[in-house]
């Protein structure tokens, strides 16, 4: 569980995020949505230590990160992993030399072990056959699983995903979804995700976190979502005539003034 | 940025560098690939211009001597003084910042725009420490073996380019190498080229660790760096020209 209390970050004049407070809970995927600038990206790198919050106090399980000395970071970060946006891969290395990094690093293994967890978590990812071939041969969608396999490859607490569907076309990025939800169930990961993907909040969304302009402005699940009554929440979800038409069904079946066993390949006939 | 802040930030990835290797091996790999990197990659470079240097010197020595008070070994005793004080450690130096340091700038900058420094910091590595120190050691190692060897063939350049146009015979050549000769040079230039070692890769990381934005911004970061050290690296040489001499 990661919990941060009163999270205030400035960059110049500017405040970026004011006053945040969440939990985020283990063996769930959590999402941050918001609008560009909102503050969901400086939100996460607050949570990671890439950024240092002005106040607050950020937790992990229990663990003051916001006091711990710099060699304790170190130790916890190798509890983290994170799949950042453009994947980060290491360019000038194979696909089995990014992901063995961690290991060579952080491991005593020898080769044989290295390699046998390395394709483990390729096949994991649903990848094969890529060991030996550089990022720049792979596709979007192959790169953010590598990203994956490399960011598990520790067997860690807590995975943070920036935008992990940004750039990937809807299959994709569905894939890419599923893959994360299946992973943190497995491993019981505390999962946060940073992302604009509807999709994403309706199929994964277990705990969300809505960011407008550097504050908390809403908070709930995937079932929630389609019964909030916030206003700006609804015309980030729902912006589209089509989204609204399928939140009002939603509500519909709900408040049961339509049948949800209706039998819609019927129906369209 | 003011130059205060440019240099206090500096000192700080400095400082930030000296850490405990996480893991020691991981380090020794990246500077021995560091030191493939920059001295043999290198090699090339430093060989053409050395040689060229030498033989331009020798010519150039033999035109201006025009007395005949003065024997021809006279030649020989000038290129070895020159290319070992100053054309072996600074314009190799020179040049090399060009080479490495735009290498070394546009690496770390892209690593940077790329988010892979990040990663690397997210997985409980010293950024500075990892991706730095190997740099700056691996130069500090190679680039005094590399103007040792501009020396050698800065010498030999003149040597040839002396018999080659007829100016002086490799005999009067050989001799004159040996006339006068003050060993306390060859220390001078090689603490010339530690410094400016030292310049050539950590001003460029410097440029390369802290850059904002995208690829243009690589790109010029990579050139000012560049210049930043070739600036550097003059005024270095004429404080240990002042100091040392």
């Amino acid at each position: 569980m990661i919990e941060f209390k009163n999270i205030k970050k400035s960059f110049g004049d500017k405040i970026v995020l004011n006053d945040v407070s969440h939990v985020m809970e283990t063996g769930q995927c959590n999402l941050i949505i918001g609008t560009s600038g909102s503050g969901k990206t400086v939100l996460q790198k607050c949570l990671v230590g890439l950024f240092e919050p002005d106040e607050g106090e950020i937790t992990y399980d229990g663990r003051s990160f916001t006091d711990m000395t710099g060699e304790e970071r170190k130790e916890l970060r190798q509890q983290i992993g994170m799949l950042f946006q453009g994947s980060a891969l290491f360019d000038s290395m194979t696909v089995q030399q990014n992901i063995m990094f961690p290991l060579d690093m952080f491991t005593k293994q020898n080769f044989p072990d290295k390699l046998k967890r390395v394709n483990e978590v390729l096949a994991r990812v649903n990848l094969v056959d890529v060991n030996k071939k550089y990022p720049a041969e792979l596709s979007g969608g192959m790169k953010k699983r590598v990203g994956i396999a490399r960011a598990i490859v520790l067997n860690p607490k807590y995975l943070f995903c920036d935008e992990p569907n940004s750039g990937l076309d809807p299959q994709t990025s569905m894939v890419i979804d599923k893959l994360i939800y299946d992973i943190t169930k497995e491993f019981n990961m505390t999962t946060v995700i940073n992302t604009h993907d509807m999709n994403s909040v309706m199929e994964i969304g277990e705990n969300i976190l809505y960011m407008y302009e550097g504050r908390k402005e809403w908070s709930g699940n995937n079932k929630e979502i389609i019964f909030s009554k916030n206003q700006r929440l609804n015309s980030f979800i729902f912006a589209s005539e089509f989204l609204q038409d399928a939140k009002d069904m939603r509500m519909l079946e709900a408040k049961g003034k339509i049948d949800n066993d209706r039998n819609m390949d019927e129906l369209l006939k | 940025m003011s130059f205060f802040t440019h240099f206090g930030r500096y000192l700080l990835m400095l400082r930030g560098m000296m850490t405990r290797p996480e893991n020691m091996r991981m380090y020794w790999k990246e500077f021995m690939h560091q030191c493939v990197e920059i001295g043999i990659g290198s090699l090339g470079i430093v060989v053409i211009i050395s040689v060229f240097m030498g033989a331009v010197s020798a010519v150039q020595t033999a035109y201006q001597l025009v007395s005949p008070l003065i024997s021809r070994s006279t030649i020989a005793q000038i290129v070895r003084d020159t290319v070992i004080l100053e054309f072996a450690p600074t314009v190799v130096c020179i040049v090399l910042a060009g080479v490495v340091g735009s290498k070394i700038a546009s690496e770390l900058g892209n690593m940077r725009v790329s988010e892979q420094i990040d990663a690397l910091e997210i997985m409980g590595i010293n950024t500075k420490s990892y991706l730095i120190m190997p740099k700056v050691v691996a130069t500090l190692v190679t680039i005094p073996m590399l103007v040792v060897l501009s020396m050698v063939l800065g010498i030999w350049g003149g040597r040839l380019a002396g018999s080659l146009s007829n100016i002086l015979s490799t005999d009067t050549y050989d001799k004159g190498l040996l006339e006068n000769f003050v060993p306390y040079n060859v220390t001078f230039a090689l603490a010339k080229a530690y410094t400016f070692a030292f310049i050539i890769s950590s001003i460029p990381a410097y440029y390369g660790y802290y850059v904002k934005g995208g690829s243009l911004e690589i790109g010029r970061s990579s050139t000012k760096s560049v210049v930043v050290s070739c600036v550097m690296i003059l005024f270095a040489d004429y404080i240990l020209a002042a100091l040392l001499l």
